[in-house]
């Protein structure tokens, strides 16, 4: 390779390390501001802001789900299987909302400790089958969970 | 050039904009009918015949369009950042006049991306956009693309024009694998991938099939819609060259 174009190389080769090593670095320090949600275990530790507008992700607790007869207020547990929060939300549900399943919510704690939410995302993982498929896993109760590690990063 | 063995000869021969006008000449037909036969069957198989999730129903299938057309822009993007450099760097045209013709598609195959993901995730997650890590870095992406076609736009001259936007996209690299691991290294509401090259799939194969075919036909379609813009690039630039007086002339 001849001089000229070994520096033009080695200088195409710096911006991009140089750039990739600037971005990394500031990707580090703001590490914790690009999660879109807290999970039940940052919440219980006190890492979330108090009295400002948060998401709180987890998995919906089996059995926790408790609806009004009246309105369409909600009550339910989300967890990431070490810490749990209890949350409330007055609205439409989205389609893929059930027990077991992975919710990110939006909203603040209150002075009690519960999550007033006033929008509830589902958040699904990547495993896809047919329902028979479905249906025969959780017969044999080999249903792929989503690991804690989802709501913990 | 020293003509080393290990690469074919043809593959110099690419670098002359006269030789890359007939290899891609030649290529066009062969990818154009592969391009319409993969995404004929992929679409017919995976809307009509691959089995519904066992929790989305029908509205998963849109991912047949959603996940090729994601990992495309990213190819798209690489691609253009290294024809970008190569054409810094040995000063070769046709690299220069690929990454020019890279970005629009790109930028096209970015919306559709994040169009899908948004008629998608109303259905699913309940929203159209949420700004997380994954959906952020991909409109990021977008923007790298339509900061490159300015670049090219606001400049007359071809060279200074083809520099300052390989910089450009040279530094939007980066972007690349953050769009990649920001399921990994961040809560993102976007699920992780399901589809990679070095990990089994967490779907079943009836699943698989019908997105692997959809994938190789988009890239067909890429390699399509590159060449058709390449080869136009190339006459356009290579104008008053005889060649090209000759071809058309000939016509």
């Amino acid at each position: 390779m001849n001089p000229k174009r070994k520096k033009r190389l080695i200088l195409v080769l710096f911006l991009v390390f140089g750039v990739g090593v600037a971005v990394s670095l500031a990707l580090y320090a703001l590490n914790q501001n690009i999660n879109l949600f807290y999970s039940p275990q940052q919440m219980a530790k006190g890492e979330a802001p108090e009295n400002t507008r948060i998401r709180a992700g987890g998995m919906v607790v089996e059995g926790s789900v408790v609806r009004d007869q009246q309105s369409l207020h909600v009550q339910f547990d989300i967890t990431d299987y070490a810490e749990s929060v209890t949350v409330e939300y007055t609205g439409i549900l989205p389609d893929l909302f059930r027990e077991g399943q992975g919710i990110v919510a939006q909203g603040s704690m209150d002075a009690s400790g519960v999550f007033q939410a006033v929008e509830v995302l589902a958040k699904h993982d990547e495993n896809y089958m047919p329902p028979e498929v479905a249906y025969a896993l959780e017969k044999a109760g080999k249903m792929p969970v989503t690991p804690k590690e989802a709501f913990n990063k | 050039m020293a003509v080393s063995k290990w690469i074919p000869r043809w593959f110099y021969q690419l670098a002359s904009p006269r030789w890359c006008y007939d290899i891609t000449g030649k290529l066009l037909p062969v990818f154009l009918v592969a391009a319409a036969l993969l995404l004929l069957v992929g679409l017919v198989w995976a809307l009509a015949f691959a089995p519904p999730d066992y929790q989305q129903g029908n509205s998963f299938r849109i991912m047949y369009i959603h996940v090729p057309s994601a990992i495309l822009a990213q190819s798209c993007y690489m691609l253009m950042a290294v024809a970008g450099a190569v054409g810094l760097i040995w000063k070769i045209k046709v690299a220069d006049m690929v990454a020019f013709a890279c970005a629009p598609i790109g930028a096209s195959i970015a919306v559709m991306a994040l169009a899908t993901g948004a008629i998608w995730g109303k259905p699913t997650w309940g929203s159209w956009w949420v700004w997380d890590a994954r959906l952020t870095s991909m409109l990021i992406l977008l923007f790298l693309y339509l900061g490159v076609m300015a670049l090219y736009a606001a400049m007359d001259n071809e060279t200074m024009a083809a520099k300052a936007a390989s910089v450009l996209s040279l530094v939007g690299l980066v972007n690349i694998p953050i769009i990649k691991y920001s399921v990994e290294w961040w809560n993102t509401l976007h699920q992780p991938a399901t589809f990679s090259l070095t990990e089994k799939p967490s779907m079943p194969i009836e699943m698989w099939l019908p997105l692997l075919v959809m994938v190789l036909g988009f890239y067909c379609f890429f390699a399509v819609s590159l060449m058709l813009r390449l080869r136009n690039e190339i006459i356009r630039r290579e104008r008053r060259s005889g060649w090209v007086r000759e071809l058309i002339t000939s016509r």
